[in-house]
């Protein structure tokens, strides 16, 4: 169908348009506003803002709470997509479906939802109080952002994840049993490394809105816990520096890009 | 409405880039105003008025509008940052707007309004009452520009079953007794204020050291706090999630009919009397109908709805006699004695500081936030 230069041209007109006006564009006037100063120039200064300690800290604590609701997600997915890729044949398709549920409501929602369960006289609070069990401090801390970045991005982590572990043949795995792999030898040595490219995009698709998100650390952070993203966010509609937070944005995806490529190298090697 | 002090940056710095961004502003602009504002030219008398979003009794402007024949187009924005970069350009053509006081300040400075013909404005000589004309002059010197419409302080609300003492000092937010059961407003300026006010400083003071003496108090004051926030004061002070929260006034008046635990204080040391006024835009078209717009809302019957309307105090002092509802009339939050806060070393309003100030401000505010 697609065999002539013309209707090739033609068919990727549309997507064409589209990553011109939304995506090149726009990256442009970021990358405009953020290597610009205030009163015009080029200057360094919006992105060299990094090495204030306030804004490494920012940095530092994103990373630490993305790579640890990134960890948990994958411990939490894998063992579960294993199971439902053998299932597949049977319920698998029907019970990823609910597993994905949550992606069905809105996001926002959900995180307060969250904060009328994690609150000081929220839902957990009050269960423990009918039990007589002391109460606990759940909302505002690093843990209930985590626990927001898990509920939200998970289904991210379990769909590429379920769709290479399904497509690994059985027949692969009756084959190493044949030959002698017992079921630990047969995963270490077979399935795993297959699943290798879910993995990776799993990591991809949660690691990256964990690192930038500000709707989160915002809501169940209570103001407290500053990321980078909230710095950004801060920026752009309440100290109105369209420069210094296009800095740091371009910054941010400088660091995004570097780490990709470092795990694509890290991948190639392996 | 609780975003008032957010602080604002001038777009106005010949910028190609933000010059571009712009433009395509108002290209979308200018396709909704084809959709949207159509229906006008039936009527020649016509006033736009650019106010904070639901700030005005729709039935006031019914009111208006049948007794003067003239139309009156409102638009609304819900942060005086919003507001700015609008008006600054030029791109829409506001007669009457209603910003808040450091704004208005800001406007004047980079000579966006038009001195207003009091002559034109007799309700407004006559019935707001000149104590709050005096206290405006912090952000329009003279009152050449601007007719106060809402004001408010900032103060302190408390949860009578869990503080038992007096409320009278910003201190008791350093009070270590009431560890993550503080509120404190999500805003630098409303935050510095009361650091400020506490040390006994002008909350308009540009001096660094005095700055940072606040900021290292509010650092230190941050593992006490439950919680920085913005609107969601109102839900969790009703619900008693929280026990002391930094609040203004407007919002705190609703509150006590929520929760009747609830009460308000003004601490001893001072604090930020705020507010929203009526100004003229330099370009207005509709000189005329505006100054009767800005009158109409300052006849007592009128601004008596709007109190009712918005429950925001009113400079228009004489609506407290004509309240009928003692829930209203009786509360001192609604109506407190102004005398009280006619001390111009506790007492100010906002100024607008520049924009070195600001962005000075709004890191010390970061290293408070990320530390």
């Amino acid at each position: 169908m697609i065999k002539t230069r013309r209707v090739r041209n033609l068919f990727m007109a549309p997507f064409a348009v589209w990553s011109i006006l939304f995506i090149i564009v726009p990256l442009l006037l970021i990358a405009g506003y953020a290597f610009t100063a205030e009163e015009g120039g080029f200057t360094l200064a919006n992105l060299a803002i990094m090495g204030r300690w306030e804004y490494r800290k920012a940095l530092w604590l994103s990373v630490a709470l993305a790579l640890a609701s990134t960890v948990l997600c994958l411990l939490i997915a894998y063992p579960l997509c294993l199971i439902l890729a053998q299932w597949k044949l049977k319920k698998g398709s029907e019970l990823i479906l609910l597993f994905v549920l949550p992606l069905w409501m809105n996001s926002l929602l959900s995180t307060m939802a969250w904060q009328t369960i994690l609150e000081r006289n929220g839902l957990i609070n009050q269960l423990m109080r009918l039990l007589g069990l002391p109460d606990l401090h759940l909302i505002n801390t690093p843990f209930a952002i985590v626990l927001g970045m898990i509920y939200n991005f998970l289904p991210y982590m379990i769909l590429p994840l379920y769709t290479v572990l399904s497509a690994i043949s059985v027949h692969l795995r009756e084959a190493a049993q044949d030959l002698g792999a017992g079921p630990w030898h047969t995963f270490l040595h077979v399935i795993l490394p297959l699943s290798v490219p879910g993995i990776i995009s799993g990591i991809t698709l949660v690691f990256i809105p964990s690192l930038t998100t500000f709707v989160i650390s915002a809501m169940l952070g209570g103001g407290k816990i500053l990321l980078i993203g909230n710095i950004i966010e801060q920026e752009f509609t309440a100290t109105y520096n369209w420069h210094l937070g296009s800095g740091l944005s371009m910054f941010l995806m400088i660091f995004i890009i570097f780490n990709m490529i470092l795990s694509a190298v890290f991948e190639r090697n392996e | 409405m609780t975003d008032r002090f957010v602080q604002g940056r001038s777009v106005l710095s010949a910028d190609m880039w933000k010059r571009a961004a712009a433009a395509v502003i108002l290209l979308f602009a200018a396709a909704f105003c084809f959709t949207g504002c159509g229906d006008d030219e039936d009527s020649d008398r016509v006033v736009y008025v650019y106010s904070w979003g639901d700030y005005v009794d729709p039935d006031a402007i019914d009111m208006f509008e049948e007794e003067t024949g003239i139309k009156v187009v409102l638009d609304e924005f819900d942060t005086n940052e919003s507001m700015y970069p609008r008006v600054a350009a030029g791109a829409s053509d506001y007669d009457v707007i209603c910003p808040s006081d450091y704004m208005i300040q800001k406007m004047i400075e980079n000579d966006l309004l038009m001195p207003l013909n009091h002559s034109l404005l007799p309700n407004a000589t006559e019935y707001v009452d000149e104590r709050f004309y005096k206290l405006s002059e912090f952000f329009d010197p003279g009152n050449l520009y601007s007719v106060p419409y809402m004001w408010g302080t900032i103060g302190i609300m408390y949860n009578t079953t869990m503080v038992d003492e007096p409320v009278d000092s910003w201190s008791i937010l350093w009070d270590e007794k009431y560890k993550d059961n503080i509120l404190m407003q999500d805003s630098v300026r409303d935050a510095f204020a009361v650091a400020l006010k506490l040390k006994g400083y002008s909350l308009n003071t540009t001096d660094h050291k005095e700055l940072e003496e606040a900021r290292d108090l509010l650092i230190e004051q941050k593992p006490l706090v439950q919680a920085y926030v913005v609107d969601e004061v109102r839900d969790k002070m009703a619900s008693g999630e929280a026990a002391i929260a930094v609040i203004y006034s407007g919002e705190a008046l609703m509150l006590t009919f929520e929760n009747e635990d609830l009460e308000y204080a003004v601490p001893k040391e001072g604090t930020n009397v705020w507010f929203d006024s009526f100004v003229i835009t330099k370009n207005a078209e509709n000189v005329e109908e505006a100054h009767e717009y800005i009158d109409f809302m300052c006849r007592p019957e009128i601004a008596l709805m709007n109190f009712e309307y918005i429950t925001y105090s009113s400079p228009v002092t004489c609506i407290k006699e004509m309240e009928e509802d003692p829930d209203y009339s009786e509360s001192p939050i609604a109506f407190p004695d102004i005398d009280d806060y006619m001390d111009p070393e506790a007492f100010e309003a906002c100024k607008y500081l520049g924009k070195e100030m600001d962005s000075y401000l709004g890191s010390l505010w970061i290293q408070v936030k990320s530390y």
